[in-house]
């Protein structure tokens, strides 16, 4: 939309191709953290993009995060970038200060809570969150906690051991379990003052999506440049029109979940746009499986090794869409609001830009 | 290319949602009134009546110069109008090709003659156009066209057959691609050129074809040497593949090509309840994020066609991935409400009439305005792969 975020997309972009190399992906499949990588992130203020001016950020709008998260998809970049800046909607929304990065949230599975009690020594948290991303590496926890007095968002600073755990990109998703893990007042935020677990689990379902359209473009990318240089039977395989027929439908999925992607940014600029979240995340998450055959068909058996780069985009686009709801929980999350919407009022429902929210809690 | 379905550079006029309003106050008034119901063909009737009706409202030729009976609007407007119409399955088939394409293909190669001649009355909502593009030896390979247009004193003389033309026995007049010069191998796309034909002309005669659903649909239209004078051929003689090029976004990037099975999903949803069991809400959020998606696309697109810009490539993906869609339409219905539920529905309940129509048009979407292949082909040129 502004200015600004071509500015922000451009720096970014720079930093992530400039950064991003290929060996640094290949150190993070190994484990390592990606300091250097980092710490460019949080000094140009990329981190903190989501923090609004007088919280001491950049005061980025959703359509240029989303623009951000887009580009950190296409160079598979291997840090809690989107977490980061979802810790600070969070923070922000539950009037508690900034903190510093890398962060990571939670829960991120439905089936995950945390409680929160008092007694006269302060607040003391229970439970267990599995899979919460990138923990092993994270400054510090964001989390939706129940309290008897309603949900309260709290941050976690020493973070507690944890089990590690991966997703399909060998990105950390690793559990936690809290026994009675004390928390300083100041950490915690008032009852019902912040975001609730759903509204969580649909901004990380609207990042992810994001994510996977960048991560999209790029195994495009590799596959047309492929088919023009691989050569077989005399002349590049792109020349076959079996070849030509194949890639042209991953580049339908393509356009289809750019489009989805952007759209989702654009109708959550200011509020929870929660059917434009779903709608893209079963749109995309759908679109991943023709998107990475197609791209892996063409690439053959060099697009099947740890050598070839085409992996780091496929396996973040496998893990990503099983991550805040398959394509199937956001199909029937769509489906159960177009019944509740009726037939004759779909129509009227879907192409307006702003929509009636009446969905669902949760997917 | 992929970033042209951005929107970040297309402003949303808020008036765009007032003549949304307009279109459907006018939708519902016709609706009370018995004018038209939602019908299992949809918006694919001819219906002169209602036609006129549209272009009462000046939702004809839109966007053409008011010296020619247009309303100089934007695509946009004509985007949302047109997308209305098709949604509500109101009948507007008999002024579509006119209105899509023949019009605009006037505007830009046609003499100043035939555009007082046609536009004015196409705006009118009374000339009605078919597309003679097809024949029994040509379908896709279009440029392989045998029928002949003869120079003869003071105009052309036309000999060959077409096949497939839709609404033949209902238009007044033809869009004829026929052959000008021998064709030529080495430069397949030249010696075309397309004319304007009066279909009472002498020496054309159509013959219905029925098609698998057992309507008459298209036709085989033959000509004998039929006459048409020099004023007739459209832009230059020898450009007609040059001068269709343009017109194929025109065609390929609208609504209609994804409105087509719509009315199933509506009447499915009617019979579901306000809550359906997983398995089939899956199955109708899976249409209702791809009816989202492709809405997007295609109100993109008419934002590229408002800027002047004509999205080739972009058009094609829309048209393949919409023909998709038609195809899902009936095939998730058919799943979630199955035989024995259909079996058991009211006599008076529309589905499954809607639901066999869809069936039996399906195959035809992938097929019509460029095939599936075809189409990918394009797409795949966009991509730098042929
Ligand atoms: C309902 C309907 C209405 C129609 N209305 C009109 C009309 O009003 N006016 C008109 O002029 N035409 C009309 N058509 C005709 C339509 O434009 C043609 O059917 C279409 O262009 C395909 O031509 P064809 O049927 O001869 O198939 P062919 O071109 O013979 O193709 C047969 C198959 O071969 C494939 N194929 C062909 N060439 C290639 C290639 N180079 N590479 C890969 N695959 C290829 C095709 O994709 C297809 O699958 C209509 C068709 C239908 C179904």
């Amino acid at each position: 939309m502004s200015q600004t975020r071509d500015l922000l997309v451009a720096s970014a972009t720079r930093i992530f191709s400039d950064l991003c190399t290929r060996a640094t992906l290949e150190a993070a499949d190994e484990g390592a953290w990606p300091e250097g990588l980092w710490s460019a992130l949080d000094s140009t203020g990329i981190a903190a993009a989501s923090r609004s001016e007088p919280r001491g950020g950049a005061g980025a709008e959703m359509t240029d995060l989303c623009a951000l998260a887009r580009a950190a998809g296409y160079w598979a970049l291997p840090v809690p970038l989107v977490e980061t800046w979802l810790a600070e909607q969070m923070l922000a929304a539950a009037h508690l200060p900034p903190v510093t990065g890398p962060v990571t949230v939670g829960p991120v599975m439905r089936r995950d809570a945390v409680q929160l009690t008092r007694d006269p020594a302060g607040w003391t948290l229970r439970g267990v969150l599995h899979r919460v991303p990138w923990a092993r590496h994270a400054t510090a926890l964001v989390l939706v906690a129940d309290s008897p007095e309603g949900a309260r968002t709290l941050v976690l600073k020493d973070m507690p051991a944890v089990t590690e755990g991966w997703n399909l990109a060998r990105e950390p998703r690793d559990s936690l379990r809290f026994e009675g893990c004390r928390i300083p007042d100041e950490c915690v935020g008032a009852a019902g003052a912040g975001m609730g677990r759903p509204e969580l689990y649909f901004r990380g379902a609207l990042f992810r999506s994001q994510q996977m359209a960048g991560a999209m473009e790029r195994v495009l990318e590799l596959t047309v440049a492929y088919a023009k240089e691989r050569v077989q039977f005399g002349r590049p395989i792109g020349k076959f029109q079996a070849v030509q027929q194949q890639i042209a439908a991953l580049a339908s999925q393509v356009a289809a979940s750019s489009a989805a992607a952007e759209a989702a940014a654009e109708a959550n600029s200011d509020v929870l746009a929660r059917f434009e979240i779903a709608a893209a995340k079963a749109r995309i998450g759908e679109a991943v499986a023709t998107v990475a055959e197609v791209g892996h068909q063409v690439h053959a058996a060099m697009g099947f090794t740890h050598e070839h780069s085409l992996h780091r985009s496929t396996r973040r686009l496998w893990g990503w869409r099983d991550e805040f709801g398959t394509e199937a929980d956001w199909q029937a999350w769509v489906g159960a609001v177009a019944a509740s919407v009726g037939g004759e009022q779909l129509w009227t429902y879907v192409v307006a830009s702003r929509k009636p929210d009446v969905g669902p809690p949760l997917p | 290319m992929l970033t042209s379905f951005s929107l970040s550079s297309l402003e949303m006029p808020s008036h765009l949602q007032s003549l949304r309003e307009e279109v459907r106050d006018f939708l519902q008034t016709q609706l009370a009134a018995g004018s038209y119901a939602r019908e299992p063909s949809g918006w694919d009737r001819y219906d002169a009546a209602f036609s006129r009706k549209v272009a009462e409202r000046g939702w004809i030729g839109m966007t053409w110069p008011r010296r020619y009976g247009g309303h100089e609007r934007t695509s946009l407007e004509r985007y949302v109008v047109t997308e209305e119409l098709l949604a509500a399955g109101a009948p507007v088939r008999a002024h579509w090709l006119a209105d899509r394409q023949f019009g605009p293909l006037l505007l830009a190669v046609g003499s100043e003659a035939q555009k007082r001649d046609y536009l004015p009355k196409i705006a009118a909502g009374e000339c009605y156009v078919c597309v003679g593009m097809s024949e029994p030896d040509s379908g896709s390979d279009l440029a392989s066209i045998r029928t002949r247009a003869d120079p003869v004193k003071d105009g052309w003389r036309i000999n060959g057959r077409k096949v497939w033309t839709s609404y033949a026995h209902k238009a007044h007049i033809m869009n004829l691609f026929a052959r000008t010069a021998v064709f030529d191998p080495k430069d397949r796309h030249t010696g075309v050129t397309q004319f304007i034909v009066p279909l009472d002309s002498s020496g054309i005669s159509i013959r219905p074809i029925i098609n698998l659903a057992g309507d008459h649909d298209f036709n085989e239209v033959v000509f004998d040497d039929v006459f048409v004078p020099v004023g007739n051929v459209i832009g230059a003689v020898g450009q007609g593949w040059q001068q269709v090029s343009g017109e194929l976004a025109h065609e390929r990037a609208g609504s209609e090509r994804w409105l087509n099975a719509y009315g199933v999903l509506v009447h499915l949803l009617q019979n579901v309840g306000t809550a359906p069991e997983r398995h089939s809400a899956q199955t109708i959020g899976r249409l209702v994020s791809h009816l989202w998606t492709l809405h997007r696309m295609s109100f993109s697109l008419a934002g590229l066609l408002n800027q002047g810009i004509t999205p080739q490539v972009e058009a094609a993906l829309v048209k393949d991935l919409g023909n998709q869609f038609d195809q899902d339409i009936p095939e998730g219905a058919r799943a979630v409400l199955q035989e024995e539920d259909r079996a058991g529905l009211a006599s008076n309940d529309r589905f499954n009439a809607m639901l066999d129509r869809a069936l039996l048009y399906a195959p035809s979407y992938p097929i019509r305005g460029g095939t599936r292949e075809i189409l990918r082909g394009i797409i795949a040129r966009g991509l730098g792969l042929r």
